[in-house]
C-alpha cells in the first residue's frame, strides 16, 4: 500500500499550479497544496462513511420493522403523498447537477458561473425543504404525528378487510419522521454550507489552485442526495398496487 | 484526489448524467403503479442504486480519481452497513424457526 | 548521554507559547494530548471514587451504605464515566495524538483545528456528564437498556444520552484524523512496513471509531427522540423490539472495547521490544492482527445478548464467530513472548507494565472465551464472572498499557525522568491490588453472585472483603504515579533524547519536541526496531 504523495517533496511544476508551495491556503504542516488537498479529500469521504454508519441504523431499525409489520407498514405508507415524494427527488437530483456543475466551475475558475450554480443548488435544496414542510404539515392535520393525537384511518390498499394496526403503522410514521427529519436536518446544514461557499466564492476564496472546500462540501452535498435516493422507495413505495 | 483537481468532466455528461436519474425516478414511480408483488420491492432498490452508483462515480467524480483508497473506503462503508444489516437480520429473521 | 541543558531553557512545545490561551487554542497535537492528559485523569478518579462506592456497600452482604436506586445510580455512574470517559480516549487522545504525527515523521496531525474540535467537545460531554451525576444520575446502567431508559427511567437519559453522543463526536474525529494522517503524512521513506506497531494499533483503533461509533450516536439520537418527541422506536407499545436497541447498541460498544485495548497492546509491542532490545517477532503478525481484531470484532456483538430473548439460531452464529477473535489476540501473545526469547530483558517500570498486561490480558481474554460458550454464558452471565472478565482486560490490560507508556514517553512528553524505584513500587501495588480485587469476582461469579446488586447472600461475604480490600491497595497504585509524575515534572531528572536507546523516530528529536516536531525534516532510511543498531539501555537518562 505505497502512498506517493507522502514521498512527494518536492515537486514544483509537476502539476498544474506552480504556486503550490506558495499559496496563500497552504497550511504549515503540508508539503504543498496537492497533499493539502488529497488529505481533505480522504477527510471528507471517511466523514462520508461516518454518515453512511449513522443512517445505517435507521435504516436497521426500518428494515427490521417492515419485516415485522409488513402489511401496516404499507398501509401507512400508502397514506403518504407519492406525488410530492416523486417531485422532490427529482428537486434533488437536479440541485446534485447544479452542484456537479459547481464544482466544474470551480475547477476552471469561472467565479460569476460558480456563484449561480451555488445559488441554483441552494434553491433546489430550499425547494426540498419547502416541500417536506408540506409534507409534514399535510401529516399533522391527518393526525399521523407520534405523539401528537396519533390516529391512523386508512386502508390496505386491496385488502379493505384488513384491520390495520394502529400501533404500527404509528411505530412507521416514528421511523419516516426519525429518518426524513434526520435527512432534512442534514438539508439545512447543506444549506449553510452552501451560503458560506457563496460567500466565500464572492470574495475570491477560490481559484484553479484551491477549491477544495467546495468539491469536498460537493461530496457532502451528493451523498445526502443519495441517502435520498434511497429514503424514496423505502418510505413511499413500500406498496402502491392492490397486491 | 489527485486526478480530481485536473480532470474536468464535460458538460454534456453532467446533463447525459441528471437526465438519467430524472427518467428512472419517474420509472420508479411508474413501475410501483404495477402489480409485481415482492419484484416490486427489488425493482426500486435496483434502480435506486443504479442511480446512486452514477451519482457517486459521475457527480462524485469517483470513476476519475486514480486514488484506490476512495474505493476502498467507499466499500468498506457498504461492507459495514452490510454487516449491521444482516447480521441483526441473523437474529430477527430466524426468531419464528423452531 | 545526559545533557547539561534544563529543558525549560530549550525552545519546546512547552514553554513555546504562554498564557492559558495558548494551551485552549491550540492546535498543536502535542499540547492537546496534555489538554486530554489533564481532563480524562480527572474522569478517571471521578470512575474510581465511584469504584470505591460501589466496593464500600459490598463490604457487607445487606444493602446498608445506600439504598438499591442509589446503587444502581452508582455502577450506572462509574461505567458511564469509565467506558466513555476514559477507556476509549486513554491511549489514542493521549498517547497517540502526542506520538502519531511525530512516530511517522510529520508535522501534526492532517487537521490540527479538528484535534482542537475533539477535545471541546470531550469537554462539553463531560460537563454535561458531571452536571448529570451531581443532580442524581441516571440508574439504567452504561448500557442505556429499553424500554427502561425510554420509560420510568429519570428523564437525566436524555442529557447523558447527549453528552455520550457528543463524546462520540470526539472519538469520531480523533479516528478520522488518524486515518488520514497516516495515510496522506508520512514522512519520505516511512512505508507501511517501516510503521511502529503503536500507529498500525492506533490506525486499526481508528478504523473501529470512525465505522461504529456513528451507530451508538444514532441509537442515542432515536433514544433521546423517544424520551422527548414520542417518536416510538423502541416502544414495546408500538410493536417495538428492546432487543433492536441492543442489536444497535453493542454493534458499537462490542467494537468499542477493542477501540480500548487495540492501542495498549500498540503501547506493548513498544515496549516488548524496547526492553527486550530486539525487533518484535512477526512483524507484519503482529500488525495485521490489529486490523483483523478491528474487523473481527464487528462480527461478535451480540454476544452480549444471548440470554436475552435473541433466536437460537443467531446466538449459534455469534458464539462460533467470538470464538475467532481470540486468535490475533493470541498471535500476538505469542509473538510478544517470542520477542523476549533470547532478548535482553530488563525490568525498568514500562516493562513491569508490559509484563503485567500480558499476565492480565491473557487471563482476562481466556475467560472471554468461557462467555462465548453458550452453554457456560447462560450460567454466568450477569454475573460477576462478567465483571472479573471485562476488569481484567479493561484494567489488567488497557490501564497498564496505559501506564507503561505513559511511564516510557513520559521523558519525551516532559523533559524529564519519573523516579524509578517508586515506579517499580507503583507498578507492583497496583499489579497485586487488581488482582486481590478482580481475581475473587471470578469466583463469586461462578457461584451466583449476580452483578449490579447491592446486597448478596452472607456466604459470599468473604470473597467480597478481600475484592473490596484488593480495591483499596489498587488505588494506592493509582494515586502513587499521579503523585510522583506531578514530582517529576519539577524534580524529576532532567531526560536525554534518548533515555532508553529505543527505536524510532520519536526518540530522534528533543525531548521534549519542539513545535514542530523535529529540527530537520525526517528521511525514513531504516526498519523499525532497528535495535541490533542500536546500543544498550543507558544508565544516565
Amino acid at each position: 500500500m505505497s502512498d506517493s504523495h507522502a514521498s512527494a517533496v518536492v515537486s514544483a511544476g509537476a502539476h498544474a499550479g506552480v504556486q503550490d508551495q506558495a499559496h496563500r491556503e497552504l497550511r504549515h504542516h503540508f508539503v504543498d497544496m496537492q497533499q493539502q488537498a488529497n488529505t481533505a479529500s480522504l477527510g471528507m469521504w471517511l466523514f462520508l462513511v461516518t454518515e453512511v454508519m449513522f443512517f445505517g441504523g435507521m435504516f436497521c431499525a426500518y428494515l427490521i420493522y417492515r419485516l415485522m409489520y409488513f402489511k401496516d407498514f404499507a398501509a401507512a405508507s400508502q397514506s403518504i403523498a407519492v406525488g410530492w415524494g416523486a417531485a422532490n427527488t427529482a428537486v434533488l437530483l437536479v440541485s446534485s447537477f447544479t452542484m456537479a456543475m459547481a464544482v466544474r466551475c470551480a475547477q476552471l475558475g469561472k467565479q460569476k458561473l460558480l456563484v449561480i450554480f451555488l445559488l441554483f443548488t441552494m434553491l433546489f435544496g430550499a425547494t426540498f425543504l419547502g416541500v417536506k414542510a408540506k409534507e409534514y404539515y399535510d401529516k399533522y392535520e391527518e393526525h399521523h404525528v407520534p405523539g401528537m393525537n396519533f390516529s391512523f384511518d386508512g386502508k390496505l390498499l386491496g385488502h379493505p378487510e384488513y384491520v390495520v394496526n394502529q400501533r404500527h403503522a404509528e411505530m412507521f410514521f416514528s421511523i419516516y419522521f426519525a429518518m426524513t427529519g434526520m435527512h432534512a436536518l442534514h438539508m439545512i446544514i447543506g444549506l449553510g454550507l452552501m451560503a458560506y461557499l457563496i460567500i466565500a466564492s464572492m470574495r475570491g476564496k477560490f481559484d484553479t489552485g484551491y477549491y477544495t472546500p467546495v468539491e469536498n462540501i460537493g461530496l457532502y452535498w451528493h451523498f445526502v442526495d443519495v441517502v435520498w435516493i434511497y429514503l424514496f422507495p423505502l418510505l413511499y413505495l413500500i406498496s402502491r398496487t392492490k397486491g | 484526489m489527485s486526478e480530481n483537481e485536473h480532470h474536468v468532466v464535460p458538460v454534456k455528461l453532467y446533463m447525459l448524467i441528471g437526465g438519467t436519474l430524472l427518467f428512472f425516478t419517474w420509472v420508479t414511480y411508474a413501475v410501483s403503479k404495477i402489480d409485481l408483488g415482492p419484484l416490486n420491492t427489488i425493482v426500486a432498490l435496483c434502480i435506486a442504486t443504479f442511480k446512486a452508483t452514477l451519482v457517486v462515480l459521475i457527480f462524485m467524480h469517483v470513476k476519475y480519481t486514480s486514488e484506490k483508497l476512495t474505493k476502498a473506503v467507499i466499500i468498506s462503508a457498504i461492507f459495514f452497513l452490510g454487516l449491521l444489516l444482516t447480521l441483526s437480520l441473523a437474529d430477527f429473521g430466524t426468531r419464528n424457526w423452531l | 548521554m545526559a545533557t547539561a541543558v534544563m529543558p525549560e531553557q530549550r525552545t519546546n512545545f512547552l514553554n513555546a507559547e504562554h498564557g492559558v490561551k495558548s494551551w485552549l487554542l491550540t492546535t498543536d497535537h502535542k499540547r492537546i494530548a496534555l489538554l486530554y492528559m489533564v481532563s480524562v485523569t480527572f474522569f478517571f478518579f471521578i470512575g474510581g471514587v465511584y469504584a470505591l462506592l460501589i466496593r464500600l456497600e459490598l463490604l457487607t452482604p445487606a444493602g446498608d451504605l445506600v439504598q438499591a436506586d442509589t446503587y444502581n445510580r452508582l455502577f450506572s455512574g462509574h461505567g458511564i464515566v469509565m467506558v466513555f470517559f476514559f477507556l476509549i480516549p486513554v491511549v489514542p487522545a493521549i498517547l497517540g495524538n502526542f506520538l502519531v504525527p511525530i512516530m511517522i515523521g510529520a508535522k501534526d496531525l492532517a487537521f490540527p483545528r479538528i484535534n482542537l474540535l475533539s477535545w471541546y467537545l470531550y469537554i462539553i460531554a463531560g460537563i454535561m456528564v458531571i452536571h448529570v451525576l451531581l443532580t442524581g444520575g441516571v440508574d439504567t446502567g452504561w448500557t442505556f437498556y429499553t424500554p427502561y431508559s425510554t420509560t420510568f427511567a429519570s428523564p437525566k437519559v436524555v442529557e447523558t444520552g447527549l453528552a455520550v453522543f457528543i463524546n462520540g463526536f470526539s472519538s469520531i474525529f480523533t479516528g478520522l484524523n488518524f486515518i488520514v494522517t497516516i495515510h496522506r503524512m508520512r514522512a519520505p521513506g516511512m512505508t507501511w512496513s517501516r510503521l511502529p506497531l503503536f500507529i498500525w494499533a492506533n490506525y486499526a483503533t481508528s478504523l473501529i471509531m470512525v465505522l461504529g461509533t456513528p451507530v451508538i450516536a444514532i441509537t442515542l439520537v432515536l433514544l433521546v427522540l423517544e424520551r422527548v418527541f414520542h417518536l416510538g422506536i423502541f416502544d414495546p407499545r408500538l410493536g417495538g423490539d428492546p432487543l433492536l436497541f441492543q442489536h444497535l447498541f453493542w454493534f458499537y460498544s462490542h467494537p468499542a472495547v477493542y477501540i480500548m485495548i487495540l492501542p495498549s497492546m500498540g503501547v506493548i509491542s513498544e515496549l516488548v521490544s524496547c526492553f527486550s532490545r530486539k525487533r518484535i517477532f512477526g512483524f507484519q503478525f503482529v500488525a495485521l492482527s490489529s486490523v483483523a481484531i478491528a474487523v473481527l470484532g464487528f462480527l461478535v456483538w451480540a454476544h452480549h445478548m444471548f440470554v436475552a430473548g435473541m433466536s437460537v439460531y443467531a446466538a449459534l452464529i455469534f458464539s462460533f464467530l467470538t470464538f475467532f477473535i481470540g486468535v490475533p489476540s493470541a498471535i500476538k501473545v505469542f509473538n510478544w513472548t517470542a520477542t523476549m526469547y533470547r532478548g535482553s530483558v530488563t525490568y525498568e517500570t514500562p516493562m513491569l507494565y508490559a509484563f503485567g498486561f500480558i499476565g492480565l490480558f491473557t487471563i482476562g481474554g481466556l475467560t472471554g472465551l468461557f462467555l462465548a460458550t453458550l452453554g457456560i454464558d447462560i450460567h454466568v452471565t450477569d454475573t460477576y464472572f462478567v465483571v472479573a472478565h471485562f476488569h481484567y482486560v479493561m484494567v489488567g490490560g488497557v490501564v497498564m498499557g496505559y501506564l507503561g507508556g505513559l511511564h516510557f514517553w513520559w521523558p519525551k512528553i516532559t523533559g524529564r525522568m519519573y523516579p524509578e524505584g517508586m515506579g517499580k513500587l507503583a507498578a507492583l501495588i497496583g499489579f497485586i491490588g487488581f488482582n486481590l480485587t478482580f481475581f475473587p469476582q471470578f469466583i463469586l461469579g461462578y457461584v451466583g453472585m449476580p452483578r449490579r446488586y447491592y446486597q448478596y447472600p452472607p456466604e459470599f461475604q468473604m470473597l467480597n472483603v478481600l475484592s473490596t480490600a484488593g480495591a483499596t491497595i489498587l488505588g494506592v497504585g493509582y494515586l502513587f504515579p499521579l503523585v510522583y509524575l506531578i514530582w517529576s515534572l519539577k524534580y524529576g531528572e532532567v531526560a536525554s533524547d534518548n533515555p532508553w536507546n529505543a527505536a524510532g523516530l520519536e526518540w530522534k528529536t528533543t525531548s521534549p519536541p519542539p513545535t514542530f516536531n523535529f529540527h530537520e525534516d525526517p528521511v525514513v532510511d531504516f526498519e523499525a526496531y532497528n535495535y541490533d543498531e542500536l546500543k544498550e539501555i543507558p544508565v544516565e537518562r
